[in-house]
């Protein structure tokens, strides 16, 4: 008898120290993390935001896949160095539609942020497939398999759907042309109702012209591969905002 | 003593074999319904391995129970010590696999001809990193704090551990996490978030084993023969708590189908970067540092035969390392899209962290006066020490990169590397060898280790390695951080990034050679762990000295 | 919204951090509680089976 009624006050100073360990931990989190979810002052109001294509959405799909945030980062910092070197530091809205964000904790390689339109098609092609032949000194490994590998989509829809869940403005026409728009950003010059009717789709968003870009990527126009989505995806990385119109000093885009 | 309990006297042991039988069960069937409708490949391969390896855990257990005749393989009268042996071995072997793949990729930064591989794109260096640091921070830190907080727990209260059948199911569990999420990141499943790869399937089955975990461990204190919790348990019990928090919050995703292997967060951009930065500090936090602390909070005043330093301390020490440790996340983020006073609050909270981190090595250190001779002649009483050198080394350094300026040339480059390395490569590395070193000869009741030469063989290669691995790295960190920001007189950049690549070979090169030292050791280590087991050596004859832990008891070599 | 919560962050959460601290401080510190902590401190030193009184 006298055994259970210690029992049960061993058992309070237990459960009292792992409510105090939660209580603890959790306020320090809670009071961090809560206020950015009051995205109006942590966002910046930008022109050009829009979500990725289908294509691209593969695209970074297959940057996930490979590691590549293991060495690349994407996250210029309002360094005198760095906005020389990579371009316009990065703001906040540029990743509001990234699930998960790529910023990335490491350079190993260069930062990718603003590595879109850099480079030619061509050159990324050539740079995946062997990064030695463009850049004698590059640690870099190779991806050729990339090129033999044909992209799969059947479920792009599902992936827009769950992404819309999450937040991103994905309308409905989006999600039921996702196939339609993934295939002709990649085969240029073969339907040009169909590319019309992508750049209107996610330009209509964006409130920006040239955000899109329609090309083979992987220069062979037989099929579709996951070179042809990574390289969509590496040429349009920070090139969405217009950085003409953005005004830095605005009050409510200084944090 | 042991007719204390007969195995009719509790409403059968047979209890918590069926409750985890059913769980397993349900699992296994819910695998098979998966396989067979599987979205992706990878997912076919995954929900085949969960079926598979569930229903041959099934099969050992039936086969296992029938044969123990009724006997209780749970016998509160003594310790369960099985599972703690398993742990160490479990321990031995990721480590070993975890230290090879960093080795690996190591060589593959230093000589990209060689070691990669155009035609097997699944050995590239974007797959393996997640491999080599899952592999050492969750196989091996986790297996090892598995099975010591097993041990210290009973062992400071005095009671066998709770649960009977569900100790086993975390273990094996927690292990099949581990499978799941290495076999992932070769097949190019990831979330990609930094610690917290693997995907919603096995984040949902680690949820499962965790809440298994949690419970064991307060069911084992709430049956507790000691009125007070020794504050090694205050640690384990933070370190579980908070990473389950941690783990469910940063893990949050939407599959995109439940037959498929891919999520997309729930959370994007400003907010998924703060999480999972409040995630990743906080898992080097609790997971790598108030869980290893419990080991040094037992195992150096075990090993030496001397009560903690402070009592007090060590209490001060918990409470304000676990209310500042959580703050201190931003300081990832210094110079990002993230606001500037959360960036700020990170910083302050780091700094303040000096403080108690220090205490906490002070309390360790100072456990051995009186017995500072033992440094000399105990290489695993110095492994401990130098584990807690290099804890104050690394905490010391932490709060100083978190400092802005300090964070505007330190981050992204090598000198983060070097800083994570002697954090994990010093302390927990060296802290765990330690337990490791301790729990052999005491669990396969060994009046010794099988050679205490090659204990001191190990030290030394493993702390060669790690300074050859450190200094290389720091080097590197500093040099390519200068030279990004390095002008030249015109006022333009004077180097390009690829210069800055070429300037690190020689200390990729020295890295490689610390890093195969280290991995020697740790070869060295298991070798003689298992001379050790099996009693040859120093280690023979031990019937005639009773070791320390429950040594008596015959019983215990068969049971279970 | 946004300031709202942030303010309480960086004057509030702090004031918060302090008082548990002062708590911890104080429980650690308590002359009662000594005696407690010397027999914890010993408890690992000695070796007992479970049902060992």
């Amino acid at each position: 008898m006298s055994f259970m009624k210690r029992h049960e006050t061993l058992e309070r100073h237990s459960l009292l120290l792992t409510v105090g360990i939660l209580v603890v931990v959790a306020i320090g989190g809670l009071v961090e993390i809560a206020p950015l979810f009051y995205l109006e002052n942590t966002i910046e109001k930008v022109q050009g935001m829009r979500p990725y294509t289908p294509l691209e959405l593969k695209g970074r799909n297959i940057y996930i896949r490979e590691g590549c945030y293991t060495c690349h980062s994407q996250m210029v910092r309002p360094l005198r160095d760095e906005v020389e070197r990579y371009g316009h530091y990065s703001l906040a809205a540029e990743s509001m539609y990234d699930h998960p964000f790529q910023w990335g904790s490491k350079r190993t390689g260069p930062d990718l942020a603003r590595v879109g339109n850099k480079y030619s098609d061509e050159w990324h092609l050539d740079h995946l497939i062997d990064p030695r032949s463009v850049v004698p000194d590059s640690i870099m490994p190779p991806y050729a398999f990339l090129v033999e590998k044909k992209l799969k989509f059947d479920g792009i829809e599902d992936d827009l759907k769950a992404l819309r869940l999450a937040g991103v403005p994905y309308t409905d026409d989006m999600i039921a042309n996702a196939k339609a728009d993934l295939v002709v950003q990649a085969s240029p010059n073969t339907d040009y109702d169909a590319e019309d009717a992508l750049v209107a789709r996610y330009e209509a968003i964006a409130e920006r012209k040239g955000t899109l870009k329609i090309s083979d990527y992987d220069r062979n126009p037989a099929e579709i591969t996951e070179m042809d989505a990574l390289i969509a995806y590496l040429q349009m990385t920070g090139t969405l905002v217009d950085f003409s119109t953005y005004e830095a000093n605005d009050l409510n885009n200084r944090r | 003593m042991s007719s204390h309990v007969t195995p009719t006297e509790k409403p059968g042991w047979g209890f918590s074999i069926g409750t985890v039988s059913l769980l397993v069960g349900a699992v296994a069937l819910g695998a098979l319904v998966i396989a067979a409708n599987a979205a992706d490949p990878m997912m076919a391969a995954h929900a085949w391995l969960f079926f598979f390896l569930t229903v041959g855990g099934l099969l050992v257990t039936g086969l296992w129970a029938g044969a123990r005749n009724g006997r209780n393989p749970f016998d509160p009268a003594f310790y369960e010590d099985t599972i703690v042996k398993f742990g160490v071995a479990a321990s031995m072997f990721w480590g070993i696999a975890g230290f090879l793949v960093g080795l690996i990729i190591a060589l593959q930064l230093s000589f990209p001809g060689l070691f990669y591989f155009p035609e097997l794109g699944w050995t590239n260096f974007g797959r393996l990193r997640p491999l080599h640091t899952s592999a050492v921070i969750f196989a091996f830190g986790g297996n090892v704090l598995i099975a010591t907080s097993f041990y210290v727990v009973q062992r400071t209260c005095r009671t066998r551990l709770a649960g009977g059948m569900w100790p086993w199911f975390v273990f094996w569990g927690y292990n099949l996490f581990i499978v799941i999420a290495g076999t992932g990141y070769l097949l190019g499943v990831t979330q990609s978030k930094e610690y917290a790869e693997p995907e919603w399937y096995a984040d949902l089955w680690l949820t499962i084993v965790w809440v298994a975990y949690l419970l064991v461990f307060l069911g084992t204190l709430w049956k507790r023969k000691e009125p007070h919790i020794y504050v090694a348990n205050w640690f384990y019990l933070s370190f579980i708590v908070t990473i389950a928090m941690l783990h469910i919050v940063n893990n949050l995703s939407i599959p995109v189908t439940l037959t498929g292997s891919k999520s997309y967060q729930l959370f994007g951009g400003v907010q998924d970067a703060l999480t999972q930065w409040w995630y990743g500090h906080n898992a080097v936090g609790f997971f790598l540092t108030t869980g290893f602390l419990a080991i040094m909070y037992y195992f150096i005043p075990k090993k030496v035969n001397r009560p903690v330093y402070s009592y007090r301390l060590s209490i001060v020490h918990f409470w304000s390392l676990i209310f500042i440790y959580i703050w201190a996340g931003p300081h990832h983020l210094h110079y990002t899209a993230l606001p500037q006073w959360a960036q700020t609050l990170g910083m302050v909270f780091s700094i303040m962290l000096w403080m108690p981190s220090w205490g906490g090595m002070i309390n360790g250190v100072m456990t051995l006066s009186g017995a500072w001779d033992k440094l000399r002649t105990d290489p695993v009483v110095r492994m401990m020490i130098v584990a807690l050198a290099f804890y104050g080394m690394s905490t010391f350094e932490g709060p100083l990169m978190s400092v802005r300026a300090v964070n505007s040339l330190s981050h992204y480059t090598e000198w983060g590397i070097a800083h994570v390395h002697s954090g994990s490569m010093g302390w927990v590395g060296f802290i765990s060898f330690g337990a490791l070193y301790c729990l052999t000869p005491w669990l396969w009741k060994r009046k010794a280790l099988f050679s205490t030469a090659l204990v001191e063989w190990h030290f030394w290669l493993a702390t060669l390695g790690i300074l050859f691995y450190i200094v290389a790295m720091y080097v590197a960190g500093i040099t390519e951080g200068f030279m990004w920001r390095a002008y030249n007189e015109f006022g333009f950049l004077e180097y390009s990034f690829i210069e800055t690549v070429k300037a690190k070979h020689i200390m990729y090169i020295i890295r490689v050679t610390g890093g195969a030292l280290y991995l020697i050791g740790a070869l060295i280590m298991a070798y003689n762990l298992v001379r050790t087991a099996l009693g040859h050596g120093e280690a023979r004859d031990a019937e005639a000295v009773p070791a320390q832990g429950p040594a008596q008891s015959p019983a215990l070599q068969p049971a279970e | 919204m946004y300031t709202t919560l942030s303010s309480f962050a960086q004057t509030w959460g702090l004031g918060l951090f302090i008082m548990m601290f002062l708590v911890a401080l104080v429980y650690a510190l308590w002359p009662a509680n000594s005696e407690t902590f010397r027999k914890a401190a010993h408890q690992p030193l000695v070796d007992k089976d479970p049902l060992d009184d």
